[in-house]
């Protein structure tokens, strides 16, 4: 496919990863205000994409574009395509809570549901009907916990409120939360931006182990964390994607000047 | 290159650059008074030389801990990390450097007040301005960021590994003529060698600042 804007420094390395989800010419405005231009961007299956870029930029709007988490704002506008697999997931005949649940996001502040950590888990499989019995929901909850490297440190207290855990716990419980309803991708908005520096080596651990299973985006904003999380990265400038390309090439020698600027701090 | 938000990062930087240059300048100059010293056979002036060495050594310790204080303490990326990975490689090159003017210097003693014919001086001199004539020009490169200048001082080691082949024939033959010759011939090839290596480094060092401006490695075909 051939890149629709010219502007965009792509790099032109052959991909070795199919691609699970694609925006083409993405737009979208708030009201009469643009915050994205004409956005392509290719996300790669099993590989975490972090999204990058000064604050109002339009990283978080696009993530919140690829599972259609702008649909709750009245006055929010989005254009272009959003492809998942094959499917435009605009499209009228798309059911946004199956595909919410096919795209799963983590949000920057934990934000369990104030019931139990076991209902916090069970809750997205039940709503799902994916569990027929009492034993298939307490596996999925046990996998879930498992598989977001909570469960050691919480299987005696299930029945404790998800709102007592710990700041790092509780967003590795919105994590199992997410896995629980067996998700393609993660879209994850600053997940640890509330952390100490352990619960977020924790949460980056947990991101790359994640990997193996699903598709990961990331919106961060902390360079370090781009770098050391994701295999490729995506700079966003006013509304604009500027630069995609591995994350080892971003963070080592971008192509455009407004790349080079933001990520060494000179952004003024 | 616009400066950074943090302005104390830029000072870090250019406190950094600042001293590779004086560095730079220093072990320049020590070869440069090497090769005086073995021209004019001038034992005094070669052991002062040798004693610089020490404090070319400081420089380079301090070097790095300057690097590898500003790695801790700003994370730097992109061609901020680049220049900081290249100012650790640099200083190595640099004390190697002076490690050749030190070794130069030392031969002359080794020669047992024996005065070499001026023709081979001659050659050895040539050689030197050439060598230091890169040092310089690799120099200025990296305190320009001009990667151009660094693939020209590339290009010309060619033209010093040419003359230390030749003044390596030409030892040979002294050597073959008398063997009395062999001892200074053996020290002046030394010498020529010790050279060769400055030229090496310079080399090293265009590498090093071309990495830096381009974030590309420079390799045989690249020019």
């Amino acid at each position: 496919m051939q890149d629709t804007n010219p502007n965009l420094k792509q790099d032109s390395d052959i991909r070795s990863n199919p691609i699970k989800m694609s925006g083409e010419k993405v737009t979208v405005h708030y009201g009469a205000k643009q915050a994205l231009f004409d956005v392509d961007l290719k996300i790669e299956e099993n590989q975490v994409t972090s999204l990058i870029g000064p604050s109002g930029c339009g990283k978080s709007t696009f993530l919140r574009c690829l599972n259609r988490m702008n649909d709750t704002i009245d006055i929010c506008r989005v254009g272009g395509k959003i492809m998942l697999d094959s499917t435009d997931i605009y499209n009228a005949d798309v059911d946004v809570v199956e595909l919410r649940a096919r795209v799963g996001m983590v949000f920057q502040k934990a934000n369990p549901f104030p019931k139990s950590i076991f209902e916090n888990v069970a809750y997205g499989p039940r709503i799902h009907g994916l569990c027929r019995t009492k034993a298939e929901m307490d596996e999925v909850v046990v996998t879930s916990l498992q598989k977001a490297g909570l469960f050691e440190e919480i299987k005696d207290r299930l029945d404790e409120p998800g709102t007592g855990l710990s700041g790092g716990q509780q967003q590795r419980l919105c994590i199992a939360r997410a896995i629980a309803v067996s998700p393609e991708v993660i879209l994850m908005d600053e997940p640890c931006s509330a952390l100490d520096p352990i619960a977020t080596a924790k949460v980056e651990e947990l991101i790359d182990e994640l990997r193996e299973n699903y598709t990961i985006v990331i919106v961060t904003h902390s360079m370090q964390q781009a770098a050391r999380v994701s295999q490729r990265t995506a700079f966003f400038h006013m509304g604009n994607l500027v630069e995609e390309g591995p994350t080892d090439h971003i963070f080592t020698n971008p192509k455009d000047k407004r790349t080079q600027d933001y990520i060494t701090g000179r952004f003024g | 290159m616009t400066e950074h938000t943090v302005s104390s990062y830029d000072d870090d930087l250019r406190n950094l650059t600042g001293r590779i240059a004086e560095m730079g300048g220093q072990a320049e100059s020590m070869v440069e008074d090497a090769i005086n010293a073995l021209v004019r056979q001038d034992v005094k002036a070669a052991q002062a030389t040798a004693a610089k060495d020490r404090a070319i050594n400081k420089m380079e310790q301090q070097i790095e801990e300057t690097a590898v204080l500003i790695i801790a303490r700003r994370q730097p990326m992109a061609q901020d990390l680049r220049q900081i990975i290249a100012a650790l490689r640099i200083a190595t090159d640099l004390e190697r450097v002076a490690d050749l003017g030190k070794n130069i210097a030392r031969s002359i003693s080794a020669m047992d007040g024996k005065t070499p014919p001026k023709q081979l001086l001659h050659g050895i001199e040539h050689m030197a301005e050439i060598v230091l004539e890169q040092m310089r020009m690799v120099l200025d490169a990296y305190t320009t960021s001009d990667s151009n200048a660094a693939i020209a001082v590339v290009k010309r080691d060619d033209e010093v590994d040419a003359i230390y082949k030749s003044l390596f024939r030409e030892f040979l033959t002294y050597m073959m003529e008398d063997p009395r010759n062999i001892t200074f011939c053996a020290n002046l090839l030394f010498a020529a060698k010790h050279l060769e290596r400055v030229g090496d480094h310079a080399t090293n060092i265009a590498e090093s600042v071309y990495y830096v401006d381009t974030g590309k490695v420079l390799e045989d075909g690249t020019f």
